[in-house]
């Protein structure tokens, strides 16, 4: 006997694309930035990563369970909020306060708001905003990239036990023996003295800062990925690139040596990383062409002006934060001319 | 003129989607007549308007192409016995619509000719636009793209307005279906008389065939045809979906819109499906009715796909019958898989609006895509709704149940269900199916 037929509503048809590959796909391409990460910094970056993951996942299911959501963790999405939080925290981060971003990211950021689709802002910016503000110290302790012996050995901040202090690294540093290390990131440099570091440093990742503050090329190219696959809106890093570049160019022409320049702006920092993979989260970002543009060049302008008035040396997050925030009335002002929509006469309407 | 047309951009509208077209299964298929069903059961409701009224009793003995029913006033058309044979029953009949109507039900004749024993000849060139339209409404015919809106009712538009323009739409844009893309090819004499005819009735001083580019077969067949003396031309449009809309088709070849809540004649515009003008051209010289149409039967549970001249009336079952089936049938459609309507058994008549049968296999049930996730804003639908909507926000909307708002703030009676949102939206929400939800229950408050 055969299968009685089915009754459907249309359309009958359905594109082949779902959610879950969506997210699985920007898993994907996180995975070469990570792997950088991991050979700049070696052991201490991969246990930071796997952490921030697991506690992440392990707050969504906690969460799915008490509002009985069902199993929210297969749609993929919390893994992307994991990475992207450990990509942007310094490699040597205790293990312990990285699992207390992922909690507040996760649970403030998303699970609150309702779960996926929901939250108003990235979660995992939100759980890298509240460890900013938590543990100022240890968000702005540097360790060099490239140490000797970082396959074999730990970052010695990394294994703080939990609710202490953070082990101090200068001694650790020290022993390393490295030439010219003064502990200050390519953004600090600028802003403080005003050098520059090498622009093809920037472009290959030779460089030191957060975990995802890597290779400008490699970031580029992932996320192009992703835009060629249609699974992020390109519309919202190129706004955001050329909002940042154009908001620095008046400051570089009328003082070159006191202000950055448009391609440092562009290449150092986490400015790559946010453009493509944290500003153009697809929940907290405008539905609208015209929004997501907006939304993207206010991102640019605002990291800017973080950086060049502000106190902090890095200006993404915060930008994206508040950019996510103003999304939704983004969206309402730049909804699309219906079809066939009649135009009001002034006072009429 | 292939290498050219690689390198034209055709005209279309915004928005849209680029839905699989398998259109290649029944495209060189000839139109072929399929052997009567033993019963005919036609629906006095088949279109837009009053429902007919019969004129034959039970027991009574017809002809093919006689009156069987009569138009109930001028928003309503007349039906016409599709086959030689006795008149069983007026009873309710299923249809896809769901609610079952009063139908007539047509006992064949076993040996009954095919040829059509009821006409009247005469020669269209000397009618007048007043009696062309009344021969349009006595023939019963109504738009065949999937419509059925009464023909004649848009060759007389409301006082103040002005056909201008006459769009013959050849887009075909619906997955599967060719039965279009054949009329323009087999029946190119009679489709060029319809457009005269269109042409006379409305007053109109043009009129614009579109075909998508995918069809530049049929978009140069008729360009050889068109007689030189008649303001015709025939136009390639971009192949996408909707392009058929008569929204959109408008939007494409005139570079207009038509109002929010008005009508195509506000514009000076009457959109006709080439099935439609191809009837209107092949049986008013006769004086026939309308008692056939071209059908496709597609889709991957078919065995013989192709297209088929099909008896109004012909139970779905009857032409499955004659295509053959595969074991795993899942899903029947009548039209386009895009807008169609799946029945829920194969007792539903073939009426003047199925331009197709396409039938659905089951799909595996594990599939990742049919599992429903929150709405992520991905802004894919936003990107794909041809009237510029923003499904996302309205999706949210008829969740929260705010229907009023979802009419009032969010242009919801702009929405023609063509389903592009749902089609592209990964996290499978049915977007479409809210919508019609929401505004059957805003007509129903409104009431």
């Amino acid at each position: 006997m055969a299968k009685p037929i089915e009754i459907r509503t249309s359309p009958h048809l359905k594109k082949a694309i779902s959610v879950d590959q969506i997210m699985r796909n920007v898993v994907y391409a996180l995975l070469p930035i990570c792997t950088f990460a991991v050979y700049q910094f070696g052991l201490s970056a991969l246990v930071l990563l796997l952490t921030t993951t697991t506690a992440a996942i392990a707050t969504e299911w906690l969460f799915a369970r008490i509002s009985r959501r069902g199993n929210t963790i297969s749609d993929w999405s919390v893994v992307i909020t994991g990475i992207l939080l450990g990509l942007t925290l310094p490699p040597g981060f205790p293990l312990w306060m990285a699992a207390v971003a992922a909690f507040v990211g996760v649970a403030l950021g998303k699970a609150l708001f309702g779960g996926l689709g929901y939250n108003v802002m990235n979660p995992a910016l939100v759980g890298r905003a509240f460890v900013q503000a938590a543990f100022p110290g240890a968000i702005t302790t540097w360790t060099p990239a490239f140490a000797p012996g970082r396959f074999t050995e730990f970052i010695p901040s990394t294994f703080t036990t939990p609710f202490m202090q953070p082990v101090p690294v200068q001694d650790w540093v020290m022993s390393l023996e490295l030439d010219g290390w003064t502990g200050a990131t390519p953004l600090a440099m600028q802003k403080f003295q005003q050098i520059e570091a090498p622009m093809m440093d920037l472009f290959t990742g030779m460089v030191f800062g957060s975990m995802g503050e890597s290779s400008a090329v490699l970031i580029l190219l992932c996320g192009l990925y992703l835009a060629v696959r249609r699974m992020l809106d390109w519309r919202i890093p190129v706004a955001v690139m050329a909002g940042a570049a154009l908001t620095t160019l008046p400051f570089w022409l009328m003082d070159a040596t006191l202000y950055p320049s448009p391609w440092f702006v562009l290449f150092s920092g986490g400015l790559m990383l946010g453009a493509w993979f944290m500003a153009s989260d697809m929940v907290a970002s405008p539905v609208t062409a015209t929004g997501a543009i907006l939304y993207g060049l206010l991102i640019g302008v605002l990291t800017v002006v973080i950086r060049i008035f502000g106190g902090l040396v890095e200006g993404i997050m915060y930008a994206i934060l508040l950019a996510n925030a103003a999304g939704p009335l983004i969206s309402s002002w730049t909804q699309p001319r219906v079809y066939g929509a009649i135009k009001k006469a002034r006072g009429e309407g | 003129m292939g290498l050219i047309s690689l390198f034209q951009r055709h005209r279309t509208f915004a928005h849209g989607i680029y839905p699989v077209e398998h259109k290649e299964m029944t495209a060189d298929k000839p139109i072929r007549r399929l052997v009567f069903a033993p019963e005919l059961v036609i629906p006095l409701a088949q279109h837009k308007g009053a429902p007919a009224v019969p004129l034959v009793k039970v027991g009574q003995e017809v002809v093919r192409g006689e009156p069987i029913a009569c138009a109930d006033g001028h928003f309503s058309v007349p039906m016409h016995a599709p086959a030689t044979g006795l008149i069983r029953a007026i009873a309710l009949a299923p249809t896809a619509d769901g609610p079952k109507t009063p139908a007539i039900y047509l006992k064949v004749y076993h040996a009954a000719s095919q040829a059509v024993l009821y006409d009247l000849e005469r020669d269209v060139d000397r009618m007048t636009a007043e009696e062309v339209i009344a021969a349009v409404q006595d023939a019963g015919l109504v738009g065949l793209g999937g419509g059925a809106f009464p023909s004649h009712v848009k060759m007389r538009p409301p006082a103040g307005r002005l056909i201008e323009t006459v769009l013959v739409n050849g887009c075909e844009c619906e997955p599967y279906l060719t039965c279009d893309h054949r009329i323009m090819l087999e029946q190119t004499a009679a489709l060029i008389r319809g457009i005269k005819l269109a042409l006379k009735a409305t007053g109109a001083k043009r009129a614009i065939i579109g075909v998508e580019d995918n069809k530049l077969d049929a978009l140069a067949h008729l360009r050889q045809h068109l007689p030189p003396d008649l303001p015709i031309s025939a136009q390639a449009v971009k192949t996408k979906y909707p392009q058929g809309a008569e929204k959109m088709l408008i939007k494409s070849l005139l570079r207009r819109e038509v109002p929010a809540g008005g009508i195509t004649a506000d514009i000076g515009v009457a959109v006709y499906n080439v099935g439609t003008l191809a009837q209107m051209g092949e049986l008013l010289p006769q004086g026939r009715g309308l008692i056939e149409r071209v059908v496709t039967v597609s889709g991957p549970a078919v065995l013989q796909p192709g297209n088929f001249l099909v008896p109004i009336g012909t139970p779905v079952r009857h032409v499955l019958e004659q295509v053959g089936l595969r074991e795993n049938l899942g899903e029947v459609i009548l039209g386009g898989p895009m807008m169609g309507m799946a029945v829920a058994s194969l007792d539903v008549p073939i009426i003047k609006s199925v331009s197709g049968i396409v039938a659905l296999e089951h799909e595996d049930p594990d599939l990742a895509y049919r599992k429903v996730y929150p709405c992520i804003k991905c802004a894919e639908c936003v990107k794909a709704c041809p009237v510029s909507l923003n499904p996302s926000m309205l999706g949210e909307l008829a969740l929260a149940r705010q229907y009023e708002r979802m009419a009032a703030e969010f242009n919801l009676d702009q929405c023609f269900e063509c389903g592009c949102c749902a089609y592209v939206c990964p996290s499978n929400i049915p977007l479409t199916q809210y919508f019609r939800i929401a505004k059957s229950i805003n007509r129903d408050n409104q009431k």
